[in-house]
């Protein structure tokens, strides 16, 4: 074995140029596939990061003006929401809804604490909220059902009002003043770039009782079950949620502007697709791009075996039997083909590791539509794997092909 | 004398486009030590029987027999095996391998004899030492002239120890001096009682060989004894 090493090392170093063309087949090959897979996979990281944890399957509800006349209405009538709807919602379509709620907006308010004050849009909400918004809590806790049911002056508010407000001391159970009511604040969430840094959230039975709101609520947000997993169900749904609607508020089915829906869902199928097309193209991109190395390092290693039949025939007149000559062959397009397969792999992930951590520190206008383009290093090798098999077969048919070449006639080769 | 090489009643013949009959029922007899030359026109078939002696080509009919074994119908690998053992090659045009230094090549054979690589250099730096190459052994074969050439090619063939030395034409592009000196190291390899069997169309090179087979036509045209000959090749007299 030892020996056979030294042959190949013989030849691979007395060969520089072959094999440095095979070799950069191959390198270039992997390369070009890892910093393919790598700026997909950025791509679709981003999407993924710019979702974060936000619910894929909540539907918000607004109320319109109607457009269209119906039953013995004018057009022109504002429909207002109410706690009606978030109940029929809930009861009617218990296996396509896990869980209704209502909202209520109740604008910018003032709200102060000793002499520190800032304006706040005050929301009236359910615990659900929480999911539905996505919030995280920093301090305390978020609005709970005893808080609806007492409908206590309970406030969450955001880091940045309590930063405002309190500076660095706590916040937690200590009275604000939102436009001359004192809440007591129970919550401090987290904001990042999706939230609105000054929303502020109440009991959504308070803002009612509180603000005169009655039992109308701005606007109603319900998650999808898991029964709503594509988009035929969802047009489905859909379309006898808002039927249900209409009749609900007596507006004509076919009025678009009455109510107004925002399916967070639909949006989420669409990105899917997007990231399902980014990942199909970079994947044939890809397949194409290790094709075109298979195919490279395939006409070395034909050039390269064609140009070494007269070798082949003086090995044989010698003494080596066909095997022996195959063997060489192929062990030498393996060594070439992983020692240059890993080159190339190594340069591929070290160049996506740059760029991740280049756009991980924040670098370049490109942060939000690029995010860690690194590739899975199963994938990486089971690629480069892919390529070395390729090299090996794409010198083992003419090898084989060569050794078969009568001795005399292969002696005679020029 | 042992007779080393049998034929009986060769024949071969071609088949691209018209049937082209090269051997027609050669029968020779080559005893062990003996220096033999080959004399024949071109097409006389002479390169053929030096293929199938050299158990690089088939034939059609007839049976060789070599070293006492029948070599018929064998396999590559079984061919490959008899060549290592049995056979050392001399060609016209060295056949040295561009990439491999003069020890390298020589030391090839012993590579397919599993002969351990320190041992394989070590062996063929004594015979390119013989051959007076000893300080070219790390020089690359198109640093070589033609004669160090086919010196190294000797040296190639002689150190897997064969039972015969097939020469094709070996001074055939070598000028008139540099053919003395390979000669001279022939005749000296021939007097240590190794078969050689030289295909040539130089009478020179024929003259300093044992026996002259003429082949004319596919056919043994004449045998002729020249076991008395005292004139070398290129006349230069009485080689030691």
């Amino acid at each position: 074995m030892l020996s056979l090493l030294y042959e190949i090392l013989t030849t691979i170093r007395r060969n520089k140029m072959r094999t440095f063309l095979t070799g950069f087949a191959v390198a270039w090959g992997i390369f070009m596939l890892i910093v393919l897979l790598g700026s997909g996979n950025g791509l679709k990281n981003a999407f993924s990061e710019n979702w974060g944890d936000r619910l894929i399957n909540v539907v918000q509800v607004w109320g319109g003006r109607t457009n269209i006349p119906y039953a013995g209405f004018q057009s022109g009538r504002w429909i207002e929401l109410d706690n009606k709807d978030i109940q029929f919602t809930a009861a009617e379509f218990s296996d396509e809804v896990n869980f209704a709620i209502g909202n209520v907006q109740l604008g910018s308010k003032n709200i102060s604490y000793g002499t520190e004050y800032l304006a706040s849009n005050l929301q009236g909400g359910s615990p659900q909220r929480l999911i539905v918004a996505g919030l995280k809590m920093a301090q305390g806790r978020y609005i709970n059902d005893l808080d609806i049911r007492e409908k206590r002056k309970s406030i969450v508010i955001s880091q940045r009002a309590k930063e405002i407000l309190f500076k660095k001391d706590d916040a937690i159970g200590k009275k604000v003043n939102v436009a001359g009511i004192n809440y007591t604040v129970v919550g401090v969430y987290y904001i990042d770039d999706r939230q609105d840094a000054t929303d502020s959230h109440i009991p959504l039975s308070t803002a009612q009782i509180v603000y005169n709101r009655g039992i109308n609520v701005s606007n109603l947000s319900f998650t999808l079950s898991d029964k709503i997993n594509d988009e035929p169900s969802n047009t489905d749904f859909m379309n006898r949620y808002k039927k249900r609607f209409a009749r609900q508020h007596q507006i004509s089915p076919d009025d678009d502007n009455a109510i107004w829906y925002s399916n967070r869902f639909e949006s989420y199928l669409e990105i899917s697709n997007v990231n399902r097309f980014i990942n199909i193209a970079v994947w044939i991109i890809g397949i194409f791009t290790l094709l075109s190395g298979i195919v490279g390092v395939s006409n070395i290693m034909l050039i390269t075996v064609r140009e070494r039949t007269r070798e082949f025939g003086i090995r044989k007149a010698i003494g080596a039997s066909p095997l022996s000559i195959l063997k060489l062959v192929v062990l030498e397009s393996i060594f070439i083909t992983t020692i240059f397969g890993y080159i190339g792999l190594m340069c591929g992930v070290g160049l996506t590791e740059l760029l991740a951590g280049f756009f991980a520190s924040g670098g370049g206008e490109s942060r939000s539509i690029f995010v860690n383009p690194t590739v899975d290093i199963n994938v990486a090798i089971q690629a480069t794997l892919l390529l070395i098999i390729a090299g090996t077969l794409a010198g083992f048919f003419p090898a084989l092909k060569a050794v078969k070449i009568k001795t005399i006639e292969a002696l005679n080769n020029r | 004398m042992s007779t080393i090489i049998k034929l009986k009643n060769i024949n071969k013949t071609y088949y691209n486009g018209a049937p082209l009959h090269v051997l027609k029922g050669i029968d020779l007899e080559i005893n062990r030590g003996e220096l033999v030359s080959i004399m024949g026109a071109s097409g006389s078939g002479k390169s053929t029987l030096l293929n199938i002696l050299g158990i690089l080509d088939n034939y059609d009919t007839g049976e060789y027999h070599l070293n006492n074994e029948l070599i018929k119908n064998l396999s590559e690998t079984q061919a490959a095996h008899f060549r290592n053992k049995l056979i050392g090659f001399i060609f016209q045009s060295f056949n040295l391998i561009s990439f491999k230094n003069a020890m390298e090549n020589v030391a090839l054979p012993l590579y397919y004899q599993k002969v351990s690589r320190k041992a394989r250099n070590k062996i063929a730096l004594e015979y390119l030492d013989k051959l007076g190459l000893k300080e070219w052994a790390h020089h690359m074969p198109n640093e070589l002239s033609g004669g160090q050439k086919q010196r190294v090619a000797i040296a190639r063939a002689l150190i897997s120890k064969p039972q015969i030395i097939l020469a094709d034409e070996p001074t055939g592009a070598l000028d008139s001096k540099t053919s003395a000196e390979v000669l001279e190291v022939l005749k000296k390899v021939n007097a240590t009682g190794m078969t050689m069997i030289i295909v040539t169309h130089e009478s020179g090179v024929a003259n300093m060989t044992n026996k002259i087979i003429r082949l004319k036509d596919g056919i043994i045209e004449k045998i002729e004894d020249n076991s008395e000959h005292n004139i070398s090749a290129f006349g230069i007299q009485n080689i030691k």
